[in-house]
This record gives structure tokens, sequence and C-alpha cells, in this order.
């Protein structure tokens, strides 16, 4: 085994270019327990810890440019404000000494379905920033996850950012677990009221083999919303559209058996957290839009 | 290949270090440092946490390449580093005994003993350097707090009631001593 230690970014990428089967380490949370185990036996380990702006973030006018390398503990620290729903998430990781390590770039790199980042990512809406000494380009994150535990970079590419539509309404992450701290999810859900576009998204973790919107139940919640002049009228919403929004999202899942649980558990926790996190994403919103109008 | 890092105020220099090695293997095997437990070596018990550059981190998940040029504190230097923390600077030596022994202890080592919050002490390592951290962080901690920072750390034994009881009497230590 060689261990590359570029001191930067163009570094890192000519590493990668020569040695493409060079296996990236950032915080070392998903890798270190591989090599531990000796489940995998990289030919080049490839250090990231050294390229100093993967751990800056910039808040920019419409999203945040988050590096790869940004530690959990830092998003919610100090992007609580404009990435509400991946810092619930990011919250949810494992423990503090993980999430002073690891991050999204890792996260996205193992592309786990059970990553807590994704159904954040997919609910605020993100692009992934991959370059290669071939260039950078954009990856929308609703085309970035390709399969089980595979994403969509090329061998010579690494991930430099992701950028993370900032919040334009409020935010939520639900996972299901057996206890707080340090758990896998066996399911999550992540949802995102845009009240500047009239829209909702929404992320499913542990549900399907690699993380997914909702989107059929995006579309009939949009489309309800729309008609009933919701956004506009800030009423309740009526509890028939939150159940028909709750068993779509059921729906598009694609569960597996597994130790941490049943697929009709996932299905059904789905469906529940659905709607808890529309019914608090909502009221939420109708308490900002309360206090915009009597301030007017 | 060769890894040259300061341990507990001390430069150390470690040779043949295999790539895929974690800077636990390198503390305990190649350096001496048998303070950090290995308890399961993928990040669920907290048991080899150390600090590396002040961030408390699980050692068996840092590759010991990473931590080249950087600083690291473990069990074995908690007591010298809470020392300098109170007095606000740094003693230029480093300790002149590398496995801790003889020195005084760090207050929250004597806490852990004086609350009975150490059985086979597998776990206390670990427990420390995250208690040591977060009273450093946060000297009023609540018991969310104190839980939140410990989540991480797993013990077997006390079923943790002492281990609260330990970190409420050093933060209340701390708060009398200023
Ligand atoms: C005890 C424990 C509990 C955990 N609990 C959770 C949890 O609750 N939720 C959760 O989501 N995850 C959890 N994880 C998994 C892990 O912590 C996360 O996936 C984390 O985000 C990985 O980040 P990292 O920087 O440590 O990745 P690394 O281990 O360094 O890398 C992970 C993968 O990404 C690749 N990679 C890293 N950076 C880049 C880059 N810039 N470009 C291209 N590829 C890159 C690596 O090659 C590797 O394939 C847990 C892990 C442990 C050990
Ligand atoms: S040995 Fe590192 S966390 Fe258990
Ligand atoms: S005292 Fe035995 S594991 Fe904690």
């Amino acid at each position: 085994m060689d261990f590359l230690r570029p001191a930067s970014w163009e570094e890192a990428l000519a590493a990668k270019a020569e040695h493409p089967t060079a296996v990236p380490i950032a915080g070392g949370t998903d890798v270190m327990v591989e090599i531990n185990f000796d489940h995998r036996r990289p030919e080049y380990l490839l250090d990231l810890n050294r390229v100093g702006e993967l751990t800056d973030w910039e808040v920019g006018e419409d999203s945040v440019r988050l590096g790869a390398s940004v530690p959990y503990t830092h998003i919610m620290e100090h992007l609580r404000g404009e990435l509400p729903g991946l810092a619930l998430a990011s919250h949810t990781v494992a423990s503090p000494q993980i999430r002073n390590r690891g991050g999204v770039g890792g996260n996205l790199g193992t592309a786990s379905p059970a990553g807590d980042a994704h159904p954040a990512l997919l609910a605020a809406g993100a692009e992934v920033e991959v370059e290669s000494v071939r260039g950078s380009r954009r990856i929308p994150i609703d085309e970035f996850y390709t399969g089980v535990k595979r994403n969509a970079l090329a061998a010579d590419e690494l991930i430099r950012a992701v950028h993370v539509k900032k919040a334009d309404g409020p935010q939520q992450y639900s996972k299901v677990g057996t206890r707080n701290a340090m758990v896998i999810a066996v399911c999550a859900f992540g949802l995102a009221l845009h009240p500047e576009t009239r829209t909702v998204r929404t992320g499913i973790g542990s549900a399907a083999p690699t993380p997914v919107r909702a989107k059929a139940a995006e579309e009939f919640l949009n489309a309800a919303l729309e008609e009933g002049g919701f956004w506009d009228n800030g009423k309740i919403i009526t509890p028939s559209v939150a159940k028909q929004f709750a068993d779509l999202c059921a729906a598009s899942c694609n569960p597996i058996d597994d130790v941490r649980g049943t697929a009709s558990y996932r299905r059904h926790a789905v469906g529940i957290m659905a709607r808890r996190t529309l019914t608090w994403t909502w009221e939420s919103y109708r308490g900002t839009a309360a206090t915009t109008e009597g301030a007017a | 290949m060769r890894v040259n890092f300061t341990v507990n105020g001390r430069p150390q220099e470690a040779d043949d270090v295999w790539e895929g090695e974690s800077l636990l293997y390198v503390l305990r095997e190649r350096l001496g440092l048998p303070g950090s437990k290995n308890a399961c070596e993928q990040g669920e018990c907290g048991s080899c946490t150390v600090r590396l550059d002040g961030v408390p981190v699980c050692s068996c998940l840092v590759a010991a390449g990473q931590v080249e040029g950087r600083e690291v504190v473990t069990v074995e230097g908690l007591a010298d580093y809470a020392k300098e923390r109170a007095c606000g600077h740094r003693s230029p030596e480093g300790q002149d005994s590398q496995t801790g022994e003889g020195t005084e202890l760090a207050p929250i080592q004597q806490a852990f003993i004086d609350a009975g919050a150490v059985q086979c002490g597998f776990c206390t390592p670990g427990l420390l350097v995250a208690a040591d951290e977060m009273l450093e962080r946060n000297p009023n901690p609540s018991d969310a707090d104190i839980r939140e920072a410990l989540s991480g750390n797993l013990c077997r034994c006390t079923g943790y009631e002492k281990i609260m009881d330990a970190v409420r009497l050093a933060a209340a230590r701390q708060g009398e001593a200023v």
C-alpha cells in the first residue's frame, strides 16, 4: 500500500489522475473501518486532510458552497440558519467523535442508502461539484446516486464541494433508530418547504437501493397546496391531503428486510415521518407567514 | 513509512508504519502508550478517544499518515494538558514520564476516582479525554450536555450514573477554583 499526501487540491487531482484506483480518505470514518476489518486493501490511500480548502464553506446569494471535508460538527454549529435540514441530519450522525471527522464528501463518496446527508440534500436541492484534471462539472443531486453504494463519480474525479440551496422556508429531518446516539438509520425522511417556488421537496433514506425523492408525493402535494390556496391563506393542511401525501411517500419506497427492520415496517415508518415532518414544517411556515403579515 | 508528529507535547517519530495502520495502533504498539484502548476498531465505543489538534476523535479511525506534523493528546498527557490549561501556558519540555506515571492526576481523573466512576476501567481513558474537552468548552454543562458529549463512549460496567456524577463533580470543582 502507498500513502499519498497531496498538499494542495491540484496535487490531489494529479494524484487521482495518475492512480485512478487510489481510495481518497477524508475523515476516515468509513474507509478506516473497512481497512481495520480487512474488507478493503487499496493499493493507494489518498489523504485529503492537507487540502485546506476542502474544510471551507462560502455562503452565497442562493446557495452554500460546502467543502467536501467540512465536518458535521461545523455544519451543526455554523450553518443551522442556511441549511437547517442538513444541520439536523448532521446532528443525528453517530457521535461527537465521528461528527468531528466525518463530512458530506465522505457520505457522498460512500453513497450508502442509509447516509444521513442524502435525504437532507435531496429535500433542500443540491449539486455536487466534482473535478478532475480534465475539468470540473456539477452533478445534480438527483443524478448522483446510481446504485447501492454507487455514485456518478468517474475514476479520476474527486468531490470538491456540494452546493446546497439556502433554505427559503422550514426544513425537517426525521430518522428512525433504536436509540438516540450512534445509530444507522432504519429509515429516514427529509422535507423542505420552498415558499419562493411554492414547492415541497422530500428525501428518503434507507428505504430503497439509493436515497430517493418521493416525486409522485411531491407533485400531488404541490398541486393540492396550489389548488387550495394554502401558500397564501396559510390554513392548516387538510388531513386527507396530508394522509394522501404520506401514503404516496410510503409507496415511493422500495425497501428490503434486513437486521435493522422489515420492508413493511420501513414503508409504514416513512409514511408516519412524511406526515409529521409536513405538519411540523407547515406549522412553522404558518407561524412565520402570520408574523410577516402582522408586521407588514 | 515514517510518521513524525507531536504526542503530549513531545515530538515523536514512528518508523516502519504500515500505510493502512491506525493512529491507535501507532500509539499503543509503536510508541508504548497503551492508555488509549482498543475495543472495537470501528468508531462505536470511544475507548480510543484522543485529541487531534485539540479535537476529540476516535484514534482507531485516523490513518497514521494523516497525523504527520499534527498534535495528539492522549490520556497519558491529560494531567499535563490540564495543568497547562490552568496556568495558561505550555511547559517547553513536555512531561518527564511519557506514560503519565508519577504525575499528579488531572481534575477530571481525580473526580472519576472520587465519584467511583471506574470499574473495569476499559472505557475510562476515552471518557476522560472526551469529558475533559467538554469541560474546557462548556464549564457549566447541563446533564443533557454531558450525555451528548459522552454519547460516543460506551461503558459496559457502571451504568453511567457514576460517570455523570464524576463529570458534575469535576465541573463543580472547576467552578470553585475560579
Ligand atoms: C461508528 C460509526 C457510526 C456511523 N454512523 C453514521 C450515521 O449515523 N449516519 C451516517 O450517515 N453515517 C454514519 N457513519 C458513516 C460515516 O461516518 C459517514 O459516511 C461520513 O460522512 C463519512 O465521512 P468521512 O469524511 O469520514 O469519509 P471517509 O471514510 O474518509 O470516506 C468515505 C468514502 O468517500 C470517499 N471520499 C471521501 N472524500 C472524498 C472526496 N473529496 N472525493 C471523492 N471521494 C471521497 C472515500 O474514498 C470513501 O470511499 C458512521 C460511521 C461510524 C464509524
Ligand atoms: S476502538 Fe476506536 S471507537 Fe472503539
Ligand atoms: S468501567 Fe468497565 S467499561 Fe466502563
